[in-house]
């Protein structure tokens, strides 16, 4: 008998190919036209017309684009991680409170530095600064999630738990908010909006340090992950380490949602939609076939919410925020309708 | 059963209960079981006499009290989470979680304990999975997704799982609880077949009493002061069927070899 585990290459080939173009649709996007000619001669260090076109396309688009994939492919991983741990479709960064928690963290260090003094203060507006502190907080509020979710198995309920966690720490930054200078305030807002730009090439490289540590901690797990999809009895019973998987998920998530949380700002239903796309594309449960694919699907669907808020070609770019909202929730809403029953 | 090396399972004063914080609530002392290897156990007992309790604390899911207890001569407390899993496998009642999850997939996850980690199926992986799929005679239903299959179909394929885990003790917590008297004496005979063409080990917890009292070979019956192990004739001779069911209503027919309705009962 033939192994009938099914061969995806083809659907591989074709994601890379629509990541390929997509990527550079979205480079050549932007309130400057330029030619793509004169794009591509600016990334091989040729000679390009005008010297603007050449920093913009180094130091605006480039680094843009690559945070999009970085961003899109690590919540949407986080997702898939989640859905798999809770056992619940409806599970993801955003929803479980996690991005929130990660902006707690963030609220601390911005908020509060003035409470800790001034090198507390230096390390606020470093990146590292924030990376750790939303990664710290993104852990905190997982690890509660995480501690509920072995009490009360009840879907629902985790759902709730989550929701409530979302907006406990809403409140804590409110608290915070009042209490701070307006300088300080202006800060944490326009980091709340959420945004792929404005990223230094050094802040994309701590960016993409901690999110080829979290990735690699996924593909530890990828193997017990599978067994999971029986139960953790079953998993057990397979010789599966579950306490283990559990802590190495919670902490590759919390690296992942922390870092890019830290970075981009809370952002939605990236990682609750991009996992369920790509189940109905590849229609597997396999994690081996899924993390690639959820991975790829999760880089191409942020770079066409970034080409979008950027289409209007004006000097305004709307938030990424609105985009990946407008674009989840009718996915979410129009899965449901349509599969009654949506898996994970 | 003359050498103790023979005993695939065996305890040795072995309590089973729970502790909580304030006290400890024995289900069972001083079970000393001696299992020999290629036999069809059926564990019989009243609803919450403590059949699960047993069965989790022979794998390992919930301590013992006290006593000892030995897969293939080896204690349970010194097998590792692996090697437990190579020896012995298991086939549960609760619901699977919803996955997209294929009849192969779902089979060969039975390979786990056996495959490198990052879980790739090597030629000796492949082959127990498909000894396990005609042993079961389950092959015409590989591509389907688990959730399209009827409670019968996928009460087999889970029992091909087990197969696939290629361990020496199958251990099923009552299997054949969601399904028609057809699939149930299916299933029955699947694991009567098991025990005696391969050698299987398999301990069932069940409530098909007149099923079990005619393919097992061995019966567990727990009541609430005892817990008996013998071959079926000798409990049979020895009149101990009917402690299973302390009622009025139930009794044990000798003759027939089955429990029937009291001839005290007056609808």
């Amino acid at each position: 008998m033939v192994n009938p585990t099914k061969s995806y290459r083809n659907t591989f080939l074709i994601l890379l190919g629509a990541l390929l173009l997509i990527f550079i649709v979205n480079i050549s996007l932007g309130s400057v036209y330029i030619p793509l000619k004169q794009l591509f001669l600016a990334f091989v260090d040729g000679e390009v017309e005008k010297e603007s076109w050449k920093s913009i396309a180094l130091n605006y688009r480039l680094p843009k684009a690559i945070t999009a994939i970085i961003v899109g492919s690590g919540l949407s991983i986080s997702g898939l991680l989640m859905q798999t741990l809770f056992r619940n479709p409806l599970a993801g960064p955003y929803v479980l409170g996690i991005s929130s928690g990660a902006s707690l963290g963030v609220a601390i260090l911005i908020l509060g530095a003035s409470f800790f003094g001034a090198t507390a203060a230096g390390f606020a507006f470093s990146s590292w600064g924030h990376a750790i502190a939303a990664s710290l907080g993104a852990f905190l509020v997982l690890s509660a999630v995480m501690l509920a979710a072995i009490k009360v198995r009840n879907t629902m309920s985790i759902l709730i738990i989550g929701l409530m966690f979302g907006s406990l720490t809403a409140s804590v930054i409110s608290v915070l908010a009042y209490f701070s200078s307006a300088n300080q305030l202006q800060q944490y807002l326009f980091w709340s909006f959420g945004s792929l730009g404005n990223l230094s090439w050094n802040e994309i490289l701590v960016l993409l340090i901690i999110f080829v540590i979290g990735m690699t901690f996924v593909i530890f797990i990828i193997k017990p992950l599978n067994s999971l999809l029986l139960g953790e009895n079953y998993a057990k019973s397979m010789g599966v380490n579950v306490k283990r998987t559990r802590n190495l998920t919670l902490i590759s998530t919390s690296l992942l949602t922390g870092v890019i949380t830290a970075f981009s700002g809370p952002i939605a239903f990236i990682g609750l939609a991009v996992p369920h796309l790509t189940k109905l594309l590849f229609s597997t449960s396999n994690h081996k076939i899924l993390v690639p694919a959820v991975a790829i699907s999760g880089a191409i669907i942020m770079l066409i919410c970034d080409s979008i808020a950027q289409l209007p070609t004006s000097e305004y770019t709307l938030p990424i925020n609105a985009i990946t909202s407008l674009f989840g929730a009718p996915i979410i809403i129009w899965l449901l309708v349509r599969k009654r029953k949506i898996t994970y | 059963m003359d050498l103790n090396n023979q005993h695939i399972i065996k305890t040795s004063k072995l309590s089973i209960g729970y502790t909580s914080k304030k006290n400890v609530n024995i289900i069972a002392a001083d079970l000393n079981i001696e299992l020999g290897k290629g036999k069809l156990v059926c564990l019989l007992g009243k609803n919450g006499i403590g059949k699960s309790t047993l069965l989790r604390t022979l794998t390992k899911v919930q301590p013992a009290l006290s006593g000892e207890i030995f897969i293939n001569n080896t204690n349970l407390k010194t097998l590792n989470s692996v090697e437990l899993a190579k020896s012995l496998s298991l086939v549960l009642t609760e619901h699977l979680p919803e996955s997209n999850l294929s009849v192969y997939e779902l089979v060969a996850l039975g390979r786990q304990p056996y495959t490198n980690w990052v879980g790739n199926l090597s030629e000796t992986d492949l082959k127990f999975i498909d000894n396990a799929f005609e042993q079961t005679n389950t092959k015409h239903l590989i591509n389907a997704k688990y959730y399209e299959l009827s409670d019968g179909q996928l009460q087999k394929v889970l029992i091909a799982r087990a197969l696939a885990q290629n361990t020496d003790i199958i251990i099923l917590d009552e299997p054949t609880v969601h399904l028609d008297i057809h699939h149930t004496i299916e299933t029955f005979a699947l694991l009567k077949k098991l025990a005696k063409d391969f050698h299987k080990t398999i301990i069932v917890s069940t409530h098909e009493v007149n099923l079990a009292l005619q393919l097992a070979d061995i019966l567990w019956l727990m009541t609430p002061s005892n817990f008996m192990a013998d071959t079926t004739e000798n409990l049979i001779e020895n009149d101990r069927l009917d402690q299973l069911f302390e009622s009025d209503l139930i009794s044990f027919n000798k003759t027939l070899k089955q429990f029937t309705l009291s001839n005290s009962y007056q609808p």
